[in-house]
């Protein structure tokens, strides 16, 4: 099976497979709407009451899980790519830990919530990764030390948030930890309309940019042969996964173990070193089953996704690694 | 390949200065590549060759001095322009892990793609040619780090030739093929001169190859062009001795009638010298 | 700075001993309470039960100091050790799943067993810091070619985000698991009782012992697979015994400390700056080098924030990210 028919059909599996983790993550809750019920829902037809529940609760939820797991998964395909490092993920950048140590100053510190912190953790993330690549910036910015830097400038910032957290109080830091771990709670259209829109241009651009993905992967030179400008390349693909990560990052929190996990686990399914839309489509559907998951499982209590995300996606990724018959496949 | 139209592009350097991180490796440089010709560079390890052929690529940036395509400053040329021109082979290629052959010679074709025009008929035609005539058309799915080095060697020549540019520059593109294949892609470079007129300019070091192959032989020691020519005209027991540091004696090939150098070593050598 | 031969080596990494001892004194003379010099030697030869200094001095700096140079030396030889195994300059002794194991371990004593106290504490921790690397390994190893670098790596960070999600859930569930864990988390040489340090000493040394003894091992690793196989070096065995030494470290030091990030990812970093690429020297520079950099951020803790203190944790990160980042500005770091 070649390459092109491969990756078409992982697609057409994960699509499927997104729309009806989407539908169920609809359906299910405290109040029950059957899977028929669930598209008239949407669409405003039907019962009231689910009309309400879907259009104004779960829908968006729903979607917040679709768009910030397409862009983790999207953000760490593309970091994997340009570190050739299988260990990359968006905090390489500095990402989770700018928005980390700014959401979190906001909540012990500042005793802000909802938009406020956004806006802060979102901030935090865009002025960290700045940093990063200014530093790492040398006549051009290297993979390698674009990745040391980041984690020098990471672990400084994950400092400063654990001495927030022994500062504050009992309850902020509880807040704190949700917020650390990863969540969805509570999302609403408020929430998914700036991430929908940013996604609505970012997304295209990284699909514009993997022809040039592609060819940074055969090597600088290589690539410089073939015509491509390899510093102009890299600077707008780590621009768009930045901002990808960013935005998905200030949406939910660091749920950086999706970022982390979907691309291996769809460069495995598809068996190539490239495959951005499959990442995506995983990313998403690790969200959705990881919320759904999450929301459901202790009854009463909401947990915060990101700790079923560690929990769900952990396992298969082992289970792939484990099946993978290539001596030390990078992953 | 079938081409349609016969392009000639000129390739030129002039008084090039070329360094790594401050150490000179050439200076004042200057080497006119013949249009239409096969031409090798030859020289000792160390003398320069690659880091010349990288500047004509426009890989490397001169300290000092121009490298001319078509007359104009190759740097000057917008580098997907300078890619539909001139392609270039460089010595340890770097492949992402799990890149399937047909996957990794198919990216040769960036040059020739647009936003608007992504995929076509002759994107794929032109690439089942390059690994027809590579021979690597029966390894298609497998992947590139799973190939033996000559296998994975073509797979990359293959990538090269689906580049399909007038202008071809190749780094020691021999290195881990058998004889065999060696002279198989020796033979179909010539094949590409011969029959489409393409300029070829390659790296060797088997000296008695590049005698065999070339129109023009270029002799490097130092960073400097020490004799450039027909390689009968070039390849002399003098010439040898001072480029290579070797003694040797030259006669001519039977089977080409082109200059073959006999090495004198300290063992072997049937008349004491 | 290229030290190239053995004698010029052993030179240098001596006045890195010494600048080492200059900071255990430091850590023993300063401390957020001014003590005098002469007080603090009496201290150390002439103890007197009644001087409250004397008490300080001893029962308080001198454990710290040892912790802290126990700890970083640990870490610092560990994460040497890891990124040598697994040819790769992101590997931390953390990939291995140690310390998500402690915590993991730790966070399950205390909320679900009840477990309270610095002993109970610290064996749990080292419990679950040896049981995930078991895990990581033994995962890591399933399938052909077993455990390489890439495989050990995912399985590792695999693992980690899986016990995190879990410890992360019952801290949520476990406000006051949560208070206590906090702190523990944070990392810290502070107040760890003197019975306990000598009780862990022989896993230190052991680990110590084992990953000295892997330096000719990992200069064949570090050229492959194959060309280490035609040296006669045997890759599973080598990889067991570097498993092992790194468990043994950092199980221990995070047990004793808490989990402390950075130092194990970036002090090997530098050491290969310093002294080249041969692991006979990587490895006894990053145990020099870190207990200088874990000292040296404790007793600036102690200093900065007087008369309170800011846990080691947080300064060695504060602290070493500026100096790492000139460090990868200036040089170009040796690859491996």
């Amino acid at each position: 099976m070649t390459t092109v028919v491969r990756t078409a059909s992982v697609t057409g599996v994960l699509a499927v497979t997104g729309f009806a983790a989407f539908c169920v993550s609809i359906s299910v809750g405290e109040l029950r709407v059957p899977l028929t019920d669930v598209v008239p829902a949407i669409f405003g037809a039907g019962d009231p009451a689910a009309q309400f529940v879907v259009g104004e609760l779960r829908l968006p939820r729903a979607l917040a899980a679709v768009l910030v797991g397409a862009a983790f998964g999207l953000s760490g395909a593309v970091f994997q790519s340009l570190a050739r490092n299988p260990l990359a993920s968006p905090d390489i950048i500095g990402i989770s830990s700018g928005a980390s140590a700014a959401a979190v100053f906001g909540i012990v510190v500042l005793g802000w919530s909802g938009n406020g912190l956004v806006l802060l953790s979102l901030l935090g993330a865009l002025v960290t990764a700045a940093l990063v690549y200014a530093l790492a910036w040398k006549q051009g910015a290297s993979s390698y030390r674009l990745v040391l830097v980041g984690v020098g400038v990471a672990a400084a910032l994950a400092a400063v948030t654990s001495y927030l957290l022994t500062k504050a109080q009992i309850y902020d830091v509880q807040e704190a930890v949700v917020w650390l771990t990863g969540s969805l709670n509570g999302r609403l259209w408020s929430d998914v309309r700036p991430l929908g829109l940013a996604m609505l241009v970012l997304v295209p651009m990284v699909l514009l940019l993997t022809p040039s993905l592609r060819l940074l992967q055969l090597g600088d030179e290589t690539a410089t042969g073939l015509g491509l400008h390899v510093e102009r390349a890299r600077l707008l693909l780590v621009l768009v996964a930045v901002a990808l990560a960013a935005g998905a990052t200030a949406a939910a929190g660091p749920v950086a173990f999706v970022a982390f996990v979907s691309a291996p686990i769809a460069r495995r399914l598809v068996s190539s070193p490239l495959a951005i839309v499959p990442a995506a489509l995983v990313g998403a559907v690790l969200m959705l089953v990881a919320d759904l998951v999450a929301r459901e499982l202790l009854g009463t209590v909401e947990l915060p996704v990101g700790i079923v995300t560690g929990i769900v996606g952990a396992p298969y990724l082992l289970w792939l690694l484990a099946r993978s018959n290539r001596i030390g496949s990078g992953g | 390949m079938t081409r349609t139209a016969q392009a000639h592009h000129t390739l030129a350097a002039e008084g090039l200065t070329l360094a790594y991180d401050k150490v000179e490796v050439t200076r004042d440089l200057s080497l006119e590549i013949p249009t239409g010709q096969v031409t090798c560079i030859v020289g000792a390890n160390a003398c320069g060759k690659s880091t010349l052929l990288r500047a004509l690529a426009r890989l490397l940036r001169p300290a000092s001095g121009t490298v001319l395509l078509d007359g104009q400053r190759i740097q000057s040329l917008p580098t997907k322009e300078v890619a539909t021109r001139l392609g270039i082979l460089p010595q340890t290629p770097v492949a992402p892990e799990g890149i399937t052959v047909a996957d990794l010679v198919s990216r040769g074709r960036h040059p020739h793609q647009t936003w608007l025009r992504q995929w076509s008929d002759r994107d794929r035609s032109v690439v089942a040619e390059a690994m027809r005539v590579t021979g690597t058309l029966e390894l298609a799915e497998r992947p590139v780090d799973e190939l033996s080095g000559g296998q994975r060697q073509r797979a990359w020549i293959a990538m090269a030739l689906a580049q399909d540019t007038d202008l071809m520059l190749l780094d020691e593109p021999t290195t881990y093929l058998d004889l065999a294949h060696q002279i198989d892609v020796l033979d179909l470079l010539v094949d590409l001169n011969r029959r489409h007129g393409r300029t070829v300019v390659l790296v060797l070091h088997d000296l008695n190859q590049a005698a065999r192959y070339s129109d023009h032989l270029v002799a490097m020691k130092a960073g400097a062009v020490v004799a450039a020519g027909p390689p009968a005209e070039v390849i002399t027991e003098e010439l040898v001795a001072e480029v290579f540091g070797l003694s040797c004696r030259v006669v001519v090939d039977e089977v080409s009638g082109t200059p073959l150098v006999l090495p004198i070593g300290r063992h072997h050598a049937a008349v004491p010298s | 700075m290229a030290v190239q031969t053995h004698r010029w080596r052993l030179a240098w990494l001596l006045v890195a001993v010494g600048v080492l001892v200059l900071v255990v004194l430091a850590s023993v003379a300063v401390g957020t309470r001014s003590i005098p010099v002469g007080t603090v030697l009496d201290a150390l030869v002439h103890p007197s039960a009644t001087e409250d200094a004397h008490a300080v001095v001893r029962s308080l700096r001198v454990p710290r100091t040892v912790v802290g140079l126990l700890a970083g030396a640990a870490l610092g030889l560990a994460g040497a050790v890891m990124q040598g195994v697994t040819r790769n300059p992101l590997a931390d002794p953390g990939l291995l799943g140690v310390s998500a194991g402690a915590s993991f371990a730790l966070v399950l004593g205390i909320s679900v067993l009840g477990l309270t106290g610095p002993v109970a504490y610290v064996w749990f921790a080292f419990a679950g810091a040896a049981v995930a690397s078991v895990l990581v390994y033994g995962l890591g190893a399933i399938g052909s070619g077993g455990a390489t670098p890439v495989k050990l790596a995912l399985a590792g960070a695999a693992i980690t985000a899986f016990l995190l999600s879990m410890t992360t859930a019952m801290l949520l569930l476990d406000q006051r698991t949560l208070d206590e864990y906090r702190f523990w988390s944070v990392g810290s040489v502070a107040g760890r009782d003197p019975d306990l340090i000598a009780q862990l000493g022989p896993f230190f040394a052991v680990g110590a012992l084992l990953a000295l003894a892997a330096g000719p091992v990992l200069n064949s690793l570090a050229l492959g697979d194959d060309v280490a196989r035609s040296l006669g070096r045997r890759i599973g065995l080598a990889r067991v015994t570097a498993a092992v030494s790194v468990v043994l470290l950092v199980g221990a030091a995070t047990a004793l400390a808490g989990p402390i990030g950075f130092v194990g990812l970036t002090i090997p970093h530098v050491a290969r700056a310093i002294t080249g690429t041969d692991y006979r020297w990587v490895l006894p520079w990053s145990m020099v080098l870190a207990p200088m950099l874990l000292l040296g951020s404790d007793v600036i803790g102690r200093v900065v924030a007087r008369p309170g203190e800011l846990q080691v944790g947080i300064v060695t990160a504060v602290i070493g990210a500026p100096f790492f980042v000139m460090l990868v500005r200036q040089r170009r770091l040796a690859e491996l």
